[in-house]
């Protein structure tokens, strides 16, 4: 076979041009014009399926914060918080739709499978340059927690704890305070899942491990033979750790979501949520 | 060459040599354009697409790639050093049981299926598995003077499963010398194992590594799995990183690392390749 290649060439010209044609695609209107103008009606509200709320959180949803891992019963603290808010924007339970979305693809750029998303995302400074955070609705605290007999039992200060083995879950605030704040000699010790984390504590891999306060009641109390709260890590000077909602940078939401926050917060709602479904974070010992 | 052993070349033979010169140089050119042709376009193609300065904050930011460097080359290091401890390991246990599956006599017959099960069953399960039941199962147990390190229990699960698929690799080459070799061996009064050790195995290992060449790329990316049990590797600190700025630009620099450590394997298992072609070709015309 005689092989030309200048019309090779200009096929794969060709064909590079068009691929790149299709590839320019122009997304949606992104400045969608809802944003500030005040409209937070469910008609007005662009989102992602019309005369629907989607909400995304990960899977497994864990307790505290959701029950029997499943979002849509409305039991466990985001939940509720979830459809507050829902209805507070004018949705009612049956036009609330739940997606599963992972923590990559929560932060990734570009498009996003819910409208809003609710797992126990920290609010930080750097976080916002990549999504967009809704007005807080958790202030949470950092806590440890072991089990009996370990090295890390009684331990009444952070400086006790300085030569442990300690764990926590990569991509959270509580792996940050583990670092930054308590700073261990030896290198902390990173998980995928706070459910590695308990099982290497079981196993006496780690000395203890670090989750959020509400978090660490439920597992020292529910799933852990014999857990015990160490105490809970004071504030580190800097603002309190916030967990909020996230939505996609510069989505025309952000303002209507953090309006029903507010109002939420203002009228007593997470309050009473609180109470219901975390009440029994009352005071751990603090380490500090 | 000398003047005297051929005689000069003739019209005709220096003309085909310049044709020949002139399409080589012509098929460079071509694959320069084409080439020059492709890059323009893909990347004119990715940078005017209304994505791209959201895509190039995210995934392409120098400085946050710079900030992340140090961790990051850090964890590489831990994933040297299970590639290493690792990847001798492997060998070792692997032509253990390359030996055990291929020894010969019927009295032996249990050892070669317990190998051949073992080889059965490390190449069935997928490694990440393999990590969690030795890397969170074994400590359970509760045994006195069971490590409990991520770094000894994440090599014990990767020798574990690379084992099995470098027995294969072994058995192939044991198997692909020729009985001639064996039988030649055996009549000039080896014993087996002498056979094996003098005859068999040096021919066998010269067939197969480029296969382990192979393996051995492909351990080098594994070794972060190790990571689930604890153990900050590169892949591991370029996570925590995201983590904290949601910005996945030191994914891209571990991802880089890795390429830089595996290219260095991949030439050379290229250039050991062409060495075998050549010896073996060595003498026939091409």
């Amino acid at each position: 076979m005689r092989r030309r290649p200048l019309a090779t060439l200009a096929l794969l010209a060709a064909a590079t041009v068009s691929v790149s044609a299709c590839a320019a695609e122009e997304t949606a209107d992104d400045a969608a014009s809802a944003s500030g103008s005040g409209s937070c009606s469910p008609g007005d509200l662009p989102t992602l399926e019309d005369g629907t709320l989607t909400i995304g959180t990960d899977a497994p949803a864990y307790e505290p914060w959701f029950s029997d891992d499943d979002p849509t019963n409305g039991e466990g603290f985001e939940s509720a918080v979830a459809y507050a808010v829902a209805e507070q924007l004018g949705y009612a339970e049956d036009e609330v739709t739940w997606v599963t979305a992972q923590f990559n693809s929560v932060i990734q750029p570009g498009p996003k499978s819910f409208d809003f998303d609710v797992n126990q995302f920290s609010i930080t400074d750097e976080r916002r340059q990549a999504v967009d955070f809704s007005s807080p609705y958790y202030d949470v605290t950092q806590a440890v927690i072991t089990t009996g007999g370990s090295a890390a039992e009684g331990a009444t200060s952070l400086a006790d704890l300085k030569d442990l083995r300690i764990g926590a879950q990569v991509g959270t605030t509580s792996l940050d305070v583990l670092i930054e704040t308590i700073a261990p000699d030896s290198d902390p010790v990173v998980f995928n899942t706070n459910d590695d984390a308990k099982l290497a504590l079981q196993n006496g891999q780690v000395d203890a491990i670090v989750v959020d306060l509400p978090t660490a009641f439920y597992i020292t109390a529910a799933e852990l033979d014999d857990g015990v709260i160490v105490g809970q890590v004071a504030d580190s000077g800097s603002s309190a750790d916030q967990f909020g909602l996230v939505l996609a940078k510069d989505s025309p939401l952000t303002d209507c979501v953090s309006q029903a926050v507010d109002a939420l917060r203002e009228d007593g709602t997470l309050a009473d949520l609180e109470q219901q479904w975390l009440s029994d974070v009352a005071d751990a010992p603090v380490l500090s | 060459m000398p003047d005297g052993v051929l005689p000069p070349a003739s019209e005709l033979e220096l003309s085909r040599r310049a044709w020949r010169r002139s399409r080589a140089r012509r098929s460079t050119l071509v694959a320069l354009a084409s080439t020059l042709l492709f890059a323009v376009v893909a990347w004119l193609a990715v940078t005017r697409s209304p994505g791209w300065p959201r895509v190039q904050a995210t995934f392409f930011s120098p400085q946050v790639a710079w900030e992340s460097l140090p961790d990051i080359a850090r964890g590489l290091l831990l994933n040297l050093q299970v590639l290493v401890v690792g990847g001798l390991l492997v060998l070792v246990c692997g032509l253990g049981v390359a030996v055990l599956r291929t020894l010969r006599g019927p009295a032996l017959a249990p050892v070669r299926i317990v190998a051949t099960a073992y080889v059965d069953l490390f190449r069935g399960v997928p490694l990440i598995i393999v990590l969690y039941l030795v890397g969170f199962g074994f400590p359970a147990l509760g045994l006195q003077g069971v490590p409990t390190s991520p770094f000894v229990l994440g090599t014990a699960a990767i020798v574990l499963t690379y084992s099995a698929y470098v027995a294969e690799v072994f058995r192939a080459g044991i198997e692909s010398v020729h009985p001639s070799q064996r039988a030649a061996a055996r009549s000039l009064g080896l014993t087996h194992r002498q056979s094996m050790r003098i005859v068999v195995l040096p021919q066998a290992l010269r067939t197969v590594t480029p296969a382990l060449l192979n393996d051995f790329v492909a351990l080098q990316k594994d070794v972060g799995l190790i990571s689930v049990l604890g153990a900050v590797d590169a892949v591991r600190s370029a996570q925590i990183q995201v983590g904290q700025s949601f910005n996945f630009t030191p994914y891209v620099v571990a991802g880089l690392l890795f390429v830089l450590l595996a290219v260095p394997s991949a030439r050379l298992a290229d250039a050991y390749a062409a060495r075998a072609r050549r010896r073996q070709q060595s003498g026939s015309l091409l």
